[in-house]
């Protein structure tokens, strides 16, 4: 029994951190129909910087907030300097479906060897903002720590703020109906090509929220995002890329799942477990989870 | 036909002949550039032609690479034995993640096969038998001694793998010039079309991976023989990356192109390496500078030439001809 | 001149002319009925008039200025409104939040309250389903959405694209005396596309008759109506 609500926890916990990832990956879909591989990588470069602020500052919350700006701005740089580009030469040939694909791997592969030359492939790490230590309750230490709380409350918040936002603001209803019908939004005066990039903005913003949260319990590399990638983008698909509230819903699941495996079945399972989840998923239920009787396709 | 089979022959002597002039390194180099190509091969078929873009082909490399090391030790075959099984083997996982992937399209299919790729090297971390992190030696002996004294290893390397490079693009090329190839570009440029034409689509994208997977199996089992090791690390998320950038560089569909494609992807990281010198950079300059360059090479040819620079060319003499 | 002026107004999409040389005016106040049959390109001439499509050649001018090749969210706020074809209502908002749609592009809240409080006084259907998703409304109810949306940016020059498509005969009869009741009141210039030739051309005071992207015919509705070779060849009988 205690096992199990550990496992939970913990779940949760490190779902939420996929949710972000997903979220950003969503949020980039509705938007401008792109899979943006190079979100790993946005995110990446943000937590760098939120890295260098955090070590010399000593405290994570201001290299949070670095992280996020940093993301908000290369992630409004991404879209409006290298998307529009794209989309303005690759329009035939085979190349049509391929491009964006491969331009966003590309600038995933360009970032990364940045972030390498500038810092070095060395483990590096971040003084977490609160204890890794698992709680003790009475007798017994769980192994659910101050630090998976605090990311639980986090997590949150962001995600509270982010509702607020699209739910309740002008921006969220311009944001959302861009996403929704382009054209419409267009004829109904809204800058569809600024709110666009604002929408990449968050996406990146929200990025970098979510490679600090996992650099305050990992170590940072180069390298070290990847598997965010991988899970965000399998807990985006499970909810069905359409739906912001799927890919959370989609993360959780997710999160718990794989830490179900890691904590009963053992630690080599993991990763198949959620390259199976991914290929099930896909192959029941194309458009995810969430998906209504609409169908949108790549 | 004829002149086919007659000009690959001539190929074949004419690069063995390349061969013997020059120093160890490049003869090295040619082995490394030869196995290129089958896996370039690989991803002209399945994205340039089934318009499938795919990820997974490192990882499909893994598999024939560690087919090939285990078939080599556990059983003590003969090499060509060890080859064929690379083959076998990568073709049998290929098949399988084609029935996953046939529905899959754009990023999709893209998302999955990077999660493969990401994840393929931590399976082998696992199981004891792959031998982990580390890896398994695979040695495929000294070359025959009537060869001489003179023969290196390397030699012996460059000259298997060449030859397999060579069969399988004769084999690659009349598959694509086939009715396959044509079918696979129907599918490609318009699906729906192609099914409204009787194209059973899945089995044909299905049959697409496998090929492209015993491809890509092939190329992972020689790229073992020339570094003698099957490890995790040898076929990393890089490595797939790298595999799309050749294809796309040298013209995603153009087979020929494989060839350039294949000697850009060697000479990038020794030209990264002079510039470093040059620079006078650190250690981080060496291990990401090709990286770079790779990645921007990349993001240039997809933006500027997409279909490969063939098709910049073929532009520039229509628009020229119409100005006629 | 004000009001609307065309003038030899071509688009082209890829190889195919879908527009050629279209020229015609309508005066401020007037409603212009567009009709022609499908694919003659009515839908390709209120596009180009808002922005979504570049014409290749031609002018048209709004009150003297001109407004080609301007983006549509500047259109938007030069009171030029285009409801397009097949409901342009987004079905996951909700009534309200399409309506506020209109006039997000404002800087002053207070006015698209006003606006919003005035066409819920036009259609107060809509007034009663306000919270509701907009994919529960029927399709009289959505056209009537549509054309409110439009109506929140107090346009001075509404396009309207087929709104009785997809409608029943009734609520047809309803949508047009609506769009002529409303564009008497409120002094609009409207510019109405319709396959439904008859009851367009009669609440019409301008008729423009296009076939194969070419204009075949211009003048008074009435006159239009009247004509029987016209009246064979596009109004059916």
């Amino acid at each position: 029994m205690q096992k199990l609500l550990e496992t939970l926890l913990i779940g949760v916990s490190t779902g939420s951190i996929y949710a972000l990832m997903s979220l950003a990956l969503v949020l980039v879909w509705r938007s401008t129909r792109v899979v943006n591989f190079a979100q790993a990588g946005q995110a990446m470069l943000s937590t760098y910087i939120g890295f260098e602020i955090a070590s010399r500052s000593e405290i994570f919350w201001l290299g949070l907030a670095c992280a996020i700006t940093a993301g908000a701005l290369l992630g409004a740089g991404v879209d409006f300097f290298f998307m529009r580009v794209l989309f303005k030469h690759a329009v035939s040939g085979p190349a049509v479906v391929v491009a964006p694909v491969i331009a966003t791997l590309g600038l995933l592969g360009l970032i990364r060897s940045i972030v390498g030359l500038i810092w070095g492939g060395e483990f590096k790490s971040i003084e977490a903002p609160a204890s890794k230590d698992g709680f003790t309750i009475g007798q017994t230490t769980i192994p659910f720590s101050a630090l998976n709380l605090l990311i639980i409350t986090t997590v949150s918040l962001i995600l509270i703020t982010l509702a607020i936002i699209f739910q309740r603001t002008n921006l969220g209803l311009s944001l959302r109906a861009s996403a929704y019908a382009p054209e419409i939004a267009q004829l109904a005066g809204i800058k569809t090509g600024r709110t666009r990039t604002i929408g990449w903005a968050i996406a990146g913003g929200v990025g970098g929220v979510a490679g600090m949260l996992v650099t305050s319990y990992n170590f940072l590399s180069p390298y070290s995002l990847d598997l965010l990638l991988v899970f965000g983008f399998i807990a985006a698909v499970i909810g069905g890329l359409e739906s912001m509230v799927g890919s959370v819903i989609g993360a959780l699941t997710l999160g718990i799942g794989l830490t179900f495996i890691l904590n009963y079945v053992g630690t080599s399972l993991v990763f198949i477990g959620g390259f199976a989840v991914l290929v099930v998923v896909l192959l029941l239920k194309p458009d995810g989870i969430m998906a209504r009787g609409k169908v949108r396709r790549a | 036909m004829r002149k086919k089979i007659a000009f690959f022959i001539l190929l074949g002597w004419l690069l063995l002949f390349i061969g013997d002039r020059v120093d160890e390194l490049r003869v090295y180099q040619g082995a490394q550039i030869a196995m290129y190509t089958i896996a370039l091969a690989s991803i002209v078929l399945l994205t340039g032609y089934s318009g499938q873009v795919s990820l997974g082909n490192g990882a499909m490399m893994a598999v024939g690479g560690y087919a090939a090391a285990l078939t080599l030790n556990k059983l003590g075959s003969p090499i060509w034995f060890a080859f064929l099984m690379a083959v076998f083997f990568s073709a049998l996982f290929g098949a399988l993640l084609g029935t996953a992937a046939a529905r899959l399209s754009g990023p999709y299919l893209a998302g999955t096969t990077l999660a493969l790729a990401v994840g393929l090297p931590e399976i082998a971390n696992q199981f004891a038998f792959l031998g982990g992190v580390p890896g398994i030696l695979f040695d495929v002996g000294f070359p025959p001694a009537r060869f001489g004294e003179e023969f290196t290893q390397y030699k012996w390397f460059f000259w298997i793998a060449t030859f397999l490079a060579l069969l399988s693009l004769f084999i690659t090329s009349n598959i694509l010039q086939s009715r396959f190839g044509r079918t696979w570009s129907a599918i490609r440029s318009n699906s729906l079309a192609a099914e409204l034409s009787g194209i059973h689509s899945s089995r044909m994208k299905i049959l697409a991976f496998t090929i492209s997977s015993a491809l890509a199996g092939l190329a992972g089992a020689v790229l073992a023989m020339t570094i003698s090791l099957v490890a995790p690390g040898a076929y990393t998320l890089t490595l797939s990356f790298a595999l799309v950038t050749g294809a796309v560089l040298a013209g995603v569909s153009s087979l020929p192109g494989v060839a350039l494609g294949a000697l850009i992807l060697v000479a990038i990281p020794e030209i990264a390496d002079v510039l470093a010198n040059s620079w006078g950079g650190g250690e981080n300059f060496s291990n990401y500078l090709p990286g770079l360059i790779v990645s921007l090479l990349l993001i240039l040819s997809v933006i500027f030439t997409p279909n490969g620079p063939g098709e910049n060319l073929r532009k520039h003499r229509h628009n020229k001809a119409s100005e006629d | 001149m004000s009001g609307l002026q065309v003038r030899a107004l071509s688009v082209s999409h890829g190889a195919i002319q879908a527009l050629r040389g279209v020229s015609f005016s309508v005066e401020v106040g007037e409603l212009a009925a567009v009709i022609g049959s499908n694919g003659a390109g009515k839908t390709t001439l209120l596009r180009a008039l808002s922005g979504l499509n570049r014409p290749s050649s031609g002018s048209a001018q709004w009150n003297e200025c001109e407004m080609l090749g301007e983006r549509p969210d500047a259109l938007v706020r030069r009171g030029i409104s285009h409801v397009s074809e097949g409901k342009s209502v987004i079905p996951e908002l909700s009534v309200k939040e399409n309506l506020v749609l209109g006039g997000i592009w404002r800087s002053n809240k207070g006015d698209t309250n006003a606006a919003i409080a005035e066409v819920v006084e036009l259609f107060p259907i809509l007034g009663q389903r306000m919270s509701q998703s907009a994919d529960t409304l029927s399709g009289g109810e959505r056209q009537m959405l549509a054309i409110g949306r439009a109506l929140v940016s107090r346009p001075k020059l509404l396009l309207l694209d087929e709104p009785s498509l997809g409608l029943a005969p009734l609520i047809i009869e309803q949508i047009f005396a609506t769009i002529d009741q409303l564009r008497r009141k409120l002094g609009l210039t409207v510019v109405l596309v319709e396959q439904n030739a008859m009851s367009a051309l009669e609440i019409a005071d301008t008729g423009i008759i296009i076939n194969l992207g070419e204009v075949v015919a211009f003048g008074k509705a009435s006159e239009l109506i009247d004509d029987p070779a016209l009246r064979a060849a596009y109004l059916g009988y």
